[in-house]
């Protein structure tokens, strides 16, 4: 019995008995792993593969696929539609990414403390992040209500006369959905933050403040490169959410006015299952999925650069 | 006796003590209470800045169940009016009556329950095979699933789409049941957290006996009961919370869950504002529920992976 359950790792000679235990050891994995690995085969790994393969197919509800090689692109980049697309998720990254980091940080020195009933504020900062889609665009449209809303009356009571007109107007309308989102993940980052500030070790605090190092000192010396691999993951996280921004867009304004919250999620979804360009809005993907990726790649290369 | 006695004296500096208090504790006596006297004050201060926080990012939640009981015309007015002059309680009866609530409510809960069952089972069986067996081709087979946690889902919903549909599938729960019970995500979450575990265990079971399926069922699922509980909340949230999943692939109202329902009602009729919120705040109180029974393993959850669903 002992000999059957030495596991292969132990002896590295290749015996028959180690042999046939590092077949039985091959099989159990895979025993374990099958029930989730069909699916994943079937649903993920084979459309994400199918996915590269259509971008150059033609192929519609109606006709036959066929290779075209790179015409879907050639005609994506000529398409207005797609650059006024690609502009908008761009610019909701950009203005995103860095106020949701901004704020998450903030907010997690805030809550990074042992005062009572602290578990409160951090639950509560984190509840948007949870709550109902559909619910958040909806209470935010009203909110945002250019004539009567909250946000607007509160505008004109600090004295700006003319409110933007926010979901009803094409320069506000990118502003009004990056604003509702920044507010529902900020509790989401706040908690990776939160973890990653608790990681630090207090000598690390202790010995800069020995040495007489001033509270701003040591968040900008200890605080923020301790934060580092924290920072990164967030800024990757972020990134890749934003340029998969959908759900919320299509509840909040329906990329509208106009194409003015337009985003690639949503061409995608309109060229591929609504009008059923497959191979068309497979290449559409792609770009999206090369963007995701080079950004991906990019900022690991600087996180790299800063650990040497 | 005196072994207890040099315990109690080694745990003592963290006996309830605060990390700012263990830090006044190391200076002399005589500079300890102006220092004290300034850390009451700026805890405070701490308290009135995260109020004020608190209370502003939750006025969307304060402005939706206001306006829930309020009357239609009563919702935008200037100015504000935040405690409404007259509850409006049949808000809440009337909803049940104008729209399908309950049905949408029940097609919500029965996908969520369904997919969180199947992730977490399937999810943790897998995550054993990754992390406490080993045999060739494992590493890079893992390798796969985590990539494909990285590659945005709108870049192959379109093939996911036309697979569903030459199996016809679509306008069917099977559909959103097949796609989201088996995440990647779930095996790696587990996974995460099976590595925490000591192989020293699975060995020590192996010895005594016991096969792979019982080390899984009998020493590793009940060690994991954390992370089983933040999987099944994540996956639990995300399925009621999915809004582009049924948006796709379930086109008639009886199959609608509560996110597309509210959305249509909000399309259908425009100005009814208060209904409008009524229904955003049913379609919110289960999530609630589950969030304030289990919210320490959110947090966890959310900590330990750092990666959503």
């Amino acid at each position: 019995m002992t000999t059957e359950t030495v596991p292969s790792k132990v002896a590295p000679v290749l015996s028959r008995g180690n042999r046939k235990q590092a077949r039985r050891n091959t099989l159990i994995g895979w025993t374990f792993i099958l029930p989730n690995f069909l699916g994943f085969l079937a649903f993920t790994l084979i459309p994400v593969l199918a996915a590269f393969a259509l971008s150059f197919m033609e192929w519609t509800s109606f006709t036959a696929p066929k290779w075209v090689g790179l015409a879907n692109f050639q005609r994506m980049f000529a398409s207005d539609s797609f650059w006024v697309a690609l502009r908008n998720t761009v610019v909701y990254a950009i203005g995103h990414v860095p106020l949701t980091m901004a704020l998450a940080l903030l907010l997690a020195m805030l809550l990074n403390r042992k005062l009572k009933g602290i578990g409160f504020f951090r639950v509560a900062i984190f509840f948007p992040y949870i709550t109902s889609l559909v619910a958040v665009a909806v209470v935010w449209n009203m909110l945002f209500s250019p004539d009567n809303g909250p946000i607007n009356q509160f505008l004109h009571a600090i004295g700006i006369a003319n409110a933007p007109g926010w979901t009803s107007s094409s320069d506000w309308a990118l502003p009004a959905v990056i604003i509702t989102s920044v507010w529902r993940d900020m509790g989401y980052y706040m908690v990776l933050y939160l973890a990653g500030l608790q990681a630090i070790p207090s000598e690390l605090y202790e010995a800069a403040e020995v040495d007489g190092a001033s509270a701003w000192q040591r968040f900008w010396n200890v605080t923020i490169p301790s934060l580092r691999p924290t920072t990164f993951f967030v800024v990757v996280m972020l990134t890749v959410s934003s340029f998969k921004v959908f759900d919320l867009i299509v509840v909040m304004t329906n990329g509208g006015p106009g194409r003015s919250t337009t985003v690639l999620s949503q061409l995608i979804y309109q060229e591929g299952i609504g009008e059923g360009k497959f191979g068309y809005s497979s290449a559409i993907s792609l770009v999206l999925f090369l963007i995701v990726l080079t950004v991906t790649v990019l900022q690991f290369k600087i996180q790299q650069r800063r650990e040497r | 006796m005196t072994n207890m006695a040099e315990d109690l004296k080694a745990e003592a500096p963290f006996l309830g003590s605060s990390a700012p208090a263990a830090e006044d504790r190391r200076r002399t006596d005589r500079k300890r209470s102006p220092r004290e006297r300034k850390k009451r004050t700026t805890d405070v201060v701490i308290y009135a800045v995260l109020a004020v926080l608190v209370v502003a990012l939750m006025v969307p939640f304060i402005w939706m169940v206001s306006s829930s009981l309020k009357e239609n015309n009563q919702v935008l007015t200037v100015p504000i009016q935040w405690i409404p002059s007259e509850f409006v309680w049949s808000n809440y009866t009337d909803i049940w009556t104008r729209i399908p609530m309950m049905g949408y409510l029940q097609n919500s809960l029965y996908l969520a329950v369904i997919i969180t069952c199947l992730q977490v089972l399937t999810g943790s069986l897998a995550a054993y095979g990754f992390s406490k067996v080993r045999f060739p081709g494992r590493d890079v087979l893992f390798l796969a699933y985590i990539g494909t946690i990285a590659v945005p889902w709108q870049a192959y919903m379109v093939p996911q789409y036309i697979m569903m549909q030459n199996l016809g599938l679509t306008n069917s729960f099977n559909a959103l049941i097949l796609l989201q019970a088996f995440g990647a995500f779930g095996v790696f979450l587990m996974r995460q957290y099976y590595m925490t575990i000591p192989d020293e265990l699975c060995e020590a079971a192996r010895i005594d006996g016991l096969s792979e399926y019982g080390i899984w069922a009998r020493v590793i699922l009940p060690l994991s009961k954390p992370a089983l509980a933040s999987l099944a909340l994540l996956t639990f949230v995300n399925t009621w919370n999915d809004y582009m999943g049924p948006f796709i692939y379930l086109t008639s109202n009886r199959l609608w869950t509560v996110q597309l329902g509210l959305r249509s009602f909000v399309g259908q009729f425009d100005a009814e504002y208060a209904m409008i919120m009524t229904g955003s705040v049913i379609s919110v109180i289960p999530i609630l529920a589950i969030f304030l029974l289990g919210q320490r393993y959110f947090i966890q959850g959310i900590a330990t992976s750092g990666m959503k669903g």
